[in-house]
């Protein structure tokens, strides 16, 4: 059968490359809050600011966007849920740029006053959201369901993670109420990521509805589950 | 082509057309059900109008054709023995793309075919025009032209605008009480508003026929119809829920053409 590329096409490709764009900021955000925690060094604070107010901008570019192309090309089919998945992922990769916003301001509080214990967990944490976020995204621009599928499933691990930090950290809290504050800005920290991986695991179930035309957010139960499409 | 919940009004099983040795339709399987609107799209030549035109064997007019595999309406096929062809084009109407008002006054159109098929020997054919007035208001009021032309009913039916012309049209059809309408291309030549009110027109009379219509708008068929079947060079590539179509085919041809790719 015989496809040509549409004028419309151009306009999708620059739609995913802004998300692309987006995402890349959010991944280089987190690699900086998490290095600003460790090294202490908060001169990384203002370039994250500035990257925040850019994904802020390519938000809005991006709805712009999406609001003129429903309007002008009444998309169907694969270009509507590709739209639809556009506006979803965007929203997910700015909420990710707040949380490290949230995330340097605990790293500001922490940089005040010795360090409470040597960072394994939360490092450990950071660089799994951050592959979260950064598969997502591949797994859209290849569109990869198994790859989505993977990313959605790593969020156990996070999660796992999170409550292990929590743990040890209220035992230092009990022994020593003097560790209270440093501690409370640690478990912050540990959320934020934690949240930060959930908007990578829903940017990865928009993808799966954008290949398959299947909702997978809210999974029913098993008995009312649809059936998977054939490939 | 299975409808599990509901009995199909027409169904074409295995059918094949050829023109002379042009082979129009491929073992095409379709089932329309009743009280709905079915849509027909594909590209030009596909042979959505040649299949609309097979529910009623208006194919038959044209020579040099040759069907095989059987059309189904309520179950008994058309093509048998015993099937009168004028009764089969009463219960199963058509209206076409070029509103054909015939050049006769608005009453006279509409109480035609009650005249032509209610009468039963040449003798009956005078008609007396008080006991078809009633069927003439009734199909008037069904398509909403009854108030807008019940002074006016004596009036040529070429006069009309090209909106009003196809509701006489299909006036005309209600007429003599079919079962389905069969629509082929029936707003082409009508502007956007005009276009929604024969929509809306269609919508109401869905509750009441089954109405088939062959459309190259793709925004009019996701917008009336329940069903729709994507056509592709005389194959019948894809046909389900309309919602389905147009947000998850599961075919590539089907996706690369409403997303306007094909071609």
């Amino acid at each position: 059968m015989d496809t040509h590329e549409r004028h419309f096409d151009r306009e999708l490709a620059n739609l995913k490359k802004k998300l692309l764009s987006m995402a890349a900021i959010a991944e280089s955000m987190i690699d900086q809050a998490i290095s600003e925690l460790v090294t202490r060094d908060e001169s990384v604070a203002e370039p994250i600011a500035q990257s925040e107010q850019q994904l802020n901008r390519l938000q809005v570019e991006i709805d712009e966007d999406v609001v003129k192309l429903l309007a002008t090309r009444q998309p169907v089919a694969v270009d509507l849920r590709f739209i639809l998945a556009a506006t979803r992922i965007n929203s997910e990769l700015e909420r990710i740029g707040d949380l490290v916003i949230n995330i340097t301001e605990n790293v500001h509080i922490l940089a005040q006053d010795a360090p409470l214990k040597p960072l394994i967990d939360i490092p450990r944490m950071a660089e799994t959201a951050r592959k979260m976020v950064r598969e997502s995204l591949d797994a859209f621009v290849n569109s990869d369901a198994a790859l989505a599928q993977s990313v959605i499933m790593t969020d156990d691990e996070v999660d796992a993670l999170k409550d292990q930090v929590l743990r040890e950290l209220l035992t230092y809290m009990m022994a020593d109420p003097r560790t209270i504050e440093r501690a409370l800005a640690l478990i912050l920290i540990a959320r934020h990521l934690e949240r930060i991986a959930d908007h990578a695991t829903n940017i990865a179930q928009d993808v799966i509805y954008l290949i398959q035309g299947r909702d997978v957010r809210h999974p029913r139960t098993p008995k009312e589950r649809p059936p998977e499409p054939p490939a | 082509m299975i409808i599990k919940d509901v009995t199909p009004k027409l169904e074409a099983i295995g059918l094949n057309l050829h023109y002379g040795r042009f082979q129009a339709l491929k073992e095409v399987n379709a089932a329309i059900r009743p009280r709905a609107i079915t849509a027909i799209i594909g590209p030009s030549g596909c042979g959505k109008s040649t299949l609309l035109r097979c529910f009623n064997r208006m194919n038959d007019l044209i020579p040099g054709v040759r069907t095989t595999g059987r059309v189904l309406l309520d179950g008994h096929d058309i093509h048998g023995p015993g099937i009168a062809l004028t009764q089969l084009r009463k219960r199963v109407g058509m209206v076409f793309q070029r509103p054909n008002p015939f050049p006769l006054s608005v009453f006279d159109n509409v109480a035609y075919g009650q005249r032509v098929h209610g009468s039963r020997t040449p003798r009956q054919l005078a008609v007396p025009r008080s006991h078809l007035y009633s069927i003439v208001e009734d199909s008037l009021r069904a398509t909403m032209l009854w108030d807008a032309l019940k002074d006016r009913l004596d009036e040529p039916a070429l006069d009309l605008s090209p909106e009003q012309q196809q509701r006489l049209c299909i006036s005309r059809v209600l007429a003599v009480e079919p079962d389905v309408l069969l629509m082929d291309e029936p707003c082409s030549a009508l502007d956007p508003i005009a276009t929604e009110h024969i929509e809306e027109l269609m919508r109401k009379l869905a509750k009441t026929y089954t109405i088939a219509i062959v459309t190259h708008n793709m925004q009019q068929a996701a917008r009336v119809s329940q069903e729709t079947g994507f056509m592709l060079l005389g194959e019948l590539v894809e046909f389900g829920p309309t919602e389905a179509i147009f947000t998850r085919p599961s075919d590539e041809r089907t996706e690369a053409y409403v997303t306007g790719r094909y071609g």
